[in-house]
């Protein structure tokens, strides 16, 4: 099977069996998964196979089977944000980039579990339970999109599709070996993907390797009308890939190697700038100064934003109801019952800091704080390609060990909040072992400069073998 | 004459203009055409707030809503913006309403009307961007009701709110005020008032120069003017009798015609606005030369130039600026007829039979109305005969000419009355020597004679002027 789990290799496969043959052994092994990835599985997958190998397709996804994460509009399928609110709910329209996929022959083979509403970094919090992280089923597989990263490192699924709000593509896929691209805000469609903090995310692609990443982003970037905040701009993603990084200029974040920062990870992370060196790139240390604001103003927005967001479930037009005796008990019997501790949590606070008399205090200070913080990254990319640092300062945790504390769960998205303030592209990509789990590393673009950091990640692989590890029990 | 204001009242007014001559909704390509259709039948993901949808502006709700602010001298932003207002009720999809807040799309301007002592200005404060929710419909009444069902065919139209300084000082500059914000709206093509909820008013009264009274839920204009004499009166009780007026929301229960206090101030929602992040900032800068030049001649601007052009006096103007149609209807008979004759069969006499009728000026054609006023004009038929004919038309169809003829309306020729005037003198001794005895009847008898001579063709005014100058021979 390992033979061909990137896309070229399944492509050959389908050329050589069939495209029904390979969604099939997707299905059989997803069937025997100890991880809970997977929320819900296509009735429709199969069918889709057999009929690119009747009709035949020239798409050049044809015949490759995706996962997509539980806040992406699929019609027809099962899409919950990992919610008892949105128990039932089956969206009657495609998101963006579902169109595109199939449009590209793309086989979904289900959705892909998730920390409530995307708002996690562990999958502890889905409605549907935790999903296990495959290198070690203790710990967890990173979050929100957990369960994306998971099926993909676990050999169920080749590629999926995850969105990043605060870092929820890239901590997963560094705490499950994959990798992991958070586009810059606007380049993928958000038409269809069910809103936690609508100026912050982007959908983001994981796979086992950076070629693969490329591929997908080929098929699901560009620009959609019905997104107002897409952008409408060109560019080829797979063209980027070159192992080619001589002068390329790396600036590296004294505050991404900040307090807490685990040691192996620390070195893992340096080892791999070292790398760079050797392959004829050059390194600066920079310093991005209101890093250490980021995470507050992140999280301030991200709640407000989601406080109004998450409004419209009320149990009155789909999703999960408690009847009451009028709307107004109904409404609150559906959200107190529907909504887990965590998204109450936020929703409770977003509306604190969007309150008369707080909102100057809280919301605005925090946007005043994202544009600071942009500005850090205008300035340190102004002399230098792209970023680097770890992606998330420890390893994978064990399932169960934050959940009680908030706080120390937030305090793990320090190195990936303020790339979503930004809107800055940024990919994770594995770069070693720490005491035998994953650890990524993140590379850091300027604006729409995907092709950039995609080159650096593309190198960084050919001349190491760091993607080249599975997780034990798929090994 | 100065008005005084004796009470001391001021009246501002927010008022909700749906803009139901777009194609599209404010958001989403659902169509607007909604108001005959089944419930639910003019949606989808966006206006129902399914989640993942997203809202992108319709560019020709603003080229709308800038052409508003243009015709109410207004100042355009350079940059609009949108924001929620978030609040729960189970009209509004979404849980927040996509609205404007710090950058409306129209500035500060103003508008003329007739006020109790001539023309007054009223102050525009803004005029800002909106989308309608949906409708709520209880089964039964709203306190037994057996349960409530939405309808969302109206979620996400696009409303544009005016909100007006409290700058009327009567509940008749207050109506003022709306028909003359409606005669603009209606000039400038972008709604339909006769649609329902086309309009809708809430309204800031206070008296004595103290605190205001939000009244909401009034939804005509003859409503508004109700409810702000009832809450003018209101509060001059309430203050006659020792108590004090507060800030607070009030509902305008139409059925009973009084106001009823809903919330106040220390109850008022808290909307945690913020800016809508689905919505770039629309620079619309660049857009007002174009949208100015596509403006047309305002109903002030008519009026005079109707006035000036066609000799007209203000009364007669002013009833015929106020709606487009009308105006365009009158210039197209003054062009064939005399201007002045045009304007009284226009405004007085058509107006009037439409009016009664509760028709437009569409029921009734240019090329009829210039027919009739040539007929009267040319002294072939009676005035009376004029509004019959218009009668009949509108009542029964037909054209003017047909029906002078079935109806055998001509003025009968000068010699022919001459000759039943002479006979009728001729055969009633009694009644002309009781005429010239001093019995005024006997003249009411004489003309009767006449009329039934010529088969009641001739204009009776006339018959008896000839009657009387007979008598004096």
């Amino acid at each position: 099977m390992a033979a061909w789990t990137d896309i070229s290799g399944i492509r050959q496969k389908i050329a050589d069996s069939s495209a029904e043959e390979v969604t099939a052994s997707y299905i059989e092994t997803i069937g025997k998964s100890k991880i809970n990835g997977f929320t819900t599985l296509s009735d429709e997958a199969i069918n889709t196979a057999r009929e690119i190998d009747t009709n035949g397709h020239e798409g050049p996804l044809a015949g490759v089977p995706i996962a997509i994460k539980e806040n992406i509009s699929t019609k027809g399928l099962s899409t919950t944000c990992s919610s008892k609110i949105l128990q039932g709910y089956v969206p009657p329209y495609d998101a963006h980039v579902i169109e595109r996929l199939k449009a590209a022959g793309a086989v979904i083979l289900g959705k892909t579990n998730m920390d409530e509403f995307a708002m996690g970094t562990s999958t502890e919090s889905s409605h549907y339970g935790p999903t296990f992280n495959p290198w070690d089923m203790d710990r967890v597989p990173g979050g929100s999109s957990g369960g994306s990263a998971a099926v993909v490192a676990a050999g169920e699924a080749p590629v999926s599709l995850g969105s990043d709000t605060g870092g929820s593509v890239r901590c997963p896929a560094a705490y499950c070996g994959v990798v992991g691209l958070k586009p810059t805000y606007g380049c993928i469609s958000r038409y269809g993907l069910i809103s936690y903090a609508n100026s912050l995310e982007q959908i983001g692609p994981l796979a086992t390797n950076v070629a693969d990443i490329a591929t997908i982003m080929d098929v699901v970037a560009g620009y959609d009308k019905r997104d107002s905040t897409s952008i409408n701009r060109e560019n080829t993603y797979s063209d980027a890939l070159k192992d080619d990084v001589k002068g390329m200029k790396i600036g590296v974040p004294e505050e991404y190697f900040g307090e807490g920062i685990d040691e192996k990870v620390e070195k893992a992370a340096w080892d791999a700038i070292g790398k760079y060196e050797d392959m004829g790139a050059t390194y600066e240390k920079v310093s991005m100064p209101h890093t250490k604001y980021a995470l507050a103003s992140y999280y301030i927005i991200a709640m407000s934003e989601a406080s109004s967001n998450l409004a419209r479930f009320d149990g009155t037009r789909y999703g999960y109801r408690v009847d009451g005796d009028n709307w107004h008990v109904m409404a609150s019997k559906t959200r107190a019952e529907g909504f887990g501790d965590e998204v109450k949590r936020r929703i409770l606070l977003g509306t604190y800091a969007l309150s008369a008399g707080y909102h100057d205090k809280y919301y605005l200070k925090a946007l005043k704080v994202r544009t600071l913080v942009k500005q850090d990254f205008d300035k340190a990319l102004a002399n230098v390609d792209v970023l680097m640092g770890p992606t998330m300062p420890a390893p994978a945790f064990k399932i169960g060990e934050k959940i009680d504390d908030p706080l120390s769960l937030y305090l793990a998205d320090v190195n990936t909040v303020p790339i979503n303030l930004a809107g800055v592209p940024s990919i994770s990509v594995p770069c070693g072992l720490a005491d035998g789990m994953p650890v990524g590393l993140q590379i850091i673009g300027k604006h729409f400069d995907e092709n950039t950091i995609i080159k650096a990640a593309y190198s960084f692989e050919q001349n190491t073998d760091h993607n080249k590890a599975r997780p034990p029990e798929v090994a | 004459m100065v008005y005084e204001n004796p009470d001391g009242v001021r009246i501002g007014l927010e008022v909700h203009v749906q803009l139901n001559k777009l194609n599209t909704k404010l958001f989403c390509g659902c169509s607007t055409n909604y108001h005959d259709s089944e419930p639910n039948t003019h949606t989808c993901p966006v206006c129902l707030g399914l989640p993942g949808s997203l809202p992108v502006i319709n560019e020709k709700a603003v080229e709308f809503a800038i052409k508003i602010g243009l015709a109410l001298n207004c100042s355009i932003v350079e940059q609009t913006q949108f924001h929620r207002k978030n609040y729960y009720y189970p009209d509004l999809p979404k849980g927040f309403q996509t609205t404007q807040y710090d950058y409306p799309i129209a500035g500060e301007g103003k508008v003329i009307i007739e006020g109790e002592d001539g023309e007054h200005e009223v102050g525009i404060t803004r005029a800002h961007m909106e989308e309608d929710p949906g409708r709520l419909q209880h089964m039964g009444s709203i306190d037994r009701s057996k349960g409530t069902l939405i309808n969302y065919n109206r979620s996400g139209m696009t409303l544009i709110e005016i909100v007006s300084e409290p700058d009327m000082r009567s509940p008749k500059e207050a109506r003022r005020y709306l028909d003359k914000l409606r005669s603009i709206l209606d000039y400038l093509d972008v709604f339909d008032g006769d649609l329902e909820g086309a309009m809708r008013v809430d309204a800031n009264v206070s008296v004595h120069w103290g605190e205001r009274v939000e009244v909401k839920n009034i939804s005509s204009f003859k409503g508004a003017e109700r409810a702000l004499l009832y809450e003018i009166m209101r509060q001059k009780n309430h203050i006659r009798r020792g108590g004090e007026i507060v800030l607070e929301t009030r509902h305008f229960d139409e059925a009973r015609g009084v106001t009823i206090s809903m919330r106040t101030k220390e109850e008022e929602h808290d909307y945690r606005y913020f800016p809508e992040p689905d919505l770039v900032p629309l620079r619309v800068a660049d857009w007002v030369p174009k949208v100015r030049e596509t403006l047309p001649e305002l109903p002030d601007a008519k009026r005079e130039r109707f006035m000036k052009e066609y000799g007209l006096g203000e009364t007669h103007a002013r009833a015929l600026t106020t709606e487009i149609k009308l105006a365009n209807f009158y210039e197209e008979v003054a062009s064939k007829v005399d201007p002045k004759d045009a304007a009284v069969w226009v405004s007085d006499t058509l107006k009037g039979e439409l009016n009664y009728r509760e028709l437009t000026i569409d029921a009734f054609t240019v090329k009829d109305i210039v027919t009739v006023i040539e007929l009267v004009t040319g002294n072939k038929i009676t005035e009376q005969s004029a509004v019959e004919i218009i009668r009949t038309v509108l009542d029964d169809g037909g054209k003017p000419q047909e029906i002078v003829e079935k109806k055998g309306l001509l003025k009968v020729e000068d010699d022919i009355v001459a000759k039943a005037v002479e006979e009728a003198v001729a055969e009633n001794p009694d009644a002309v020597a009781d005429y010239l005895g001093g019995k005024e009847k006997s003249l009411n008898f004489l003309v009767g004679k006449v009329m039934q001579k010529t088969k009641g063709r001739a204009d009776a005014r006339e018959a008896r002027e000839k009657v009387l100058a007979k008598l004096k021979e």
